[in-house]
């Protein structure tokens, strides 16, 4: 990946800069230039205004990765998970700090920056957010803990019409 | 909008086929469809070809018109279209040899399908493979293909009590199947206990539960329905062809229990065709994880939400089941090469339908169903095929 190309994400990687609609309020990340919920997308061209995500968060779903990404080899096995934020967007990290049995649904962590991988000896490193736990590993039948229950979609399109 | 049937159907073996190369796997499958079409090439108007990733995975762009070429066809300069939506492809370039026909700008079209995965190393492929997710916002962070849907999997066990095995009872539905078809990349039998013991890919999916990276080429001939009498006795009619999107990333999703870009194909597909449910034979799903068929039988509603992986595991979806479920074997024992996998399963649906599938034949079968999907659902399409009568 070229320089210029990771350099440009680095307000959103480093420091979880989202955006939020003025027309609805719903809050995005990465930022968007255009709202997905407001009825009608024009309404939201130049109204989404930069929006700073807390970095607070649950894990709503995780995995033990073994056959890693390029450029992860040396972390094996890792946890990855979906994080929910309190503000609305869930993210795609790792969960780091907490040994990968030990992470659970429901597990509370919080936004860290960490080096994600590098190019070989010479290359690029990149940096980003991993997700580290912001209190003590909570049992693991703690069932609906976050409810993920919402409508399905009709034949003729998505909930935003 | 005319009707479209298919006239004719070919495919090469999937497998890792280190002698055979993109050029000369893709044109088996073309010549096997034009043969079986009983066509002359002088009478195709447009060849569409479904492919994933060849810049990548074989340094060569710009493969349709290459394929025409090396068919001899390069003096009827027909217009040569790639086609490409991730795992999809091949099912979004039926789609569009569809309205192709269907529209009447073409009386005849080829759509082929081809992926050559087994000249990078598995690594390579394994990056490749994962740039049909979001590369700058789940690759980047360490996400793989099947790390993604391990994701689907695990909220699938909490939300709904799916188990491992119930899991693990995916490969060996499809191996079984597989066992059957000369065609396919596995053909061997598995086990349970075989499946569950296997090396961890991104838990809870281990090394069987991911469909493999396979080589091979399919190809289909369509033309009007109203001339398919022409040319074969078996015309199969294409009923309804809808592709649908949805975001990118994952983590952007309402539930990550389902996929609604495959819900919703399915509902304007039964519409689109008249036809209901319960009508269909025979059913081609997108299987590439375990996860993957569980959530397509869901979504499409062969089973009740969060009933799949029970269902699975009586033996509801076995050969002459309610439906009967990826005869081929699916993506994982027939095999996954990207984007020939649509229109595989295209094949082998007509095959049923014409009563050709031999000894994994369901008898009687009318209606066929066949679902693909790009990435992690970014993509969904669902094709409903019938023995025109």
């Amino acid at each position: 990946m070229s320089i210029a190309r990771f350099w440009r994400e680095t307000p959103r990687r480093y420091n979880l800069g989202g955006s939020r609609c003025l027309n609805c309020t719903n809050v995005y990340f990465p930022p968007r230039a255009v709202c997905p919920s407001c009825t009608a997308h024009r309404q939201s061209l130049g109204k989404m205004e930069p929006f700073q995500l807390s970095g607070e968060g649950e894990v709503i779903s995780y995995t033990i990765v073994h056959d890693p990404a390029e450029g992860f080899e040396m972390q094996v096995p890792y946890a990855l998970a979906l994080v929910r934020t309190p503000e609305g967007p869930v993210l795609t990290g790792q969960v780091v700090d907490i040994s990968p049995e030990e992470v659970r649904i429901g597990l509370t962590v919080r936004a860290t920056f960490r080096k994600l991988r590098e190019e070989g000896k010479a290359g690029v490193i990149h940096y980003g957010y991993k997700f580290t736990p912001s209190q003590a590993a909570p049992s693991p039948d703690r069932r609906g803990a976050v409810a993920e229950s919402v409508a399905e979609p009709t034949a003729t399109g998505n909930a935003a019409t | 909008m005319r009707d479209v049937a298919i006239l004719g159907v070919g495919m090469t073996k999937f497998g890792e086929l280190w002698d055979r190369s993109f050029r000369e796997l893709g044109i088996e499958a073309g010549f096997q469809a034009l043969v079986d079409a009983k066509l002359s090439s002088k009478d195709l108007g447009a060849l569409y070809l479904g492919n994933m990733a060849s810049g990548s995975l074989i340094e060569q762009e710009h493969i349709a018109p290459l394929l025409v070429d090396y068919a001899g066809l390069s003096g009827h300069h027909l217009p040569a279209i790639r086609v490409e939506a991730g795992g999809a492809s091949g099912a979004v370039a039926l789609h569009q040899g569809y309205l192709a026909v269907a529209s009447g700008a073409y009386d005849f079209v080829v759509v082929g399908g081809a992926e050559k995965l087994t000249d990078v190393p598995d690594v390579t492929a394994n990056r490749i493979t994962g740039a049909t997710a979001d590369q700058e916002w789940e690759s980047v962070f360490g996400a793989t293909l099947p790390g993604l849907w391990a994701l689907m999997a695990r909220r699938h066990m909490y939300d709904f009590g799916t188990t491992r095995e119930q899991l693990a009872q995916v490969p060996v539905h499809m191996h079984e199947m597989g066992s059957r078809n000369p065609n396919a990349h596995y053909r061997n039998k598995i086990t349970l206990e075989q499946v569950l013991s296997a090396g961890p890919v991104a838990e809870p999916l281990g090394v069987f539960d991911c469909a493999p990276l396979s080589d091979g080429a399919a190809a289909v001939v369509l033309g009007p329905l109203d001339r398919a009498r022409k040319f074969t006795d078996t015309p199969v009619q294409i009923r309804a062809s809808v592709v649908t999107s949805d975001t990118m990333a994952l983590h952007h999703r309402t539930s990550f229990t389902r996929l609604d870009s495959t819900i919703v194909a399915a509902k304007r597909a039964f519409a689109q065709a008249r036809r209901r449910l319960t009508d269909v034979n025979v059913a081609e799903i997108h299987d590439a994880y375990s996860i993957s068929a569980l959530l397509a039988l869901e979504d499409i509603g062969f089973s009740e939400k969060g009933a799949a992986g029970r269902e699975l595991a009586e033996g509801k979806f076995a050969l002459g089941g309610t439906p009967t479920v990826n005869s081929s074997g699916g993506l994982k024992a027939q095999g996954r090469p990207f984007g020939a996998v649509g229109v595989a399963q295209a094949v082998e649906i007509v095959r049923q339908l014409r009563g050709e599938a031999k000894e994994r034949q369901v008898s009687g079968a009318q209606l066929g169903l066949a679902h693909d999907v790009g990435g992690t659902g970014a993509t969904s399409v669902v094709h409903l095929f019938e023995r025109a009568n």
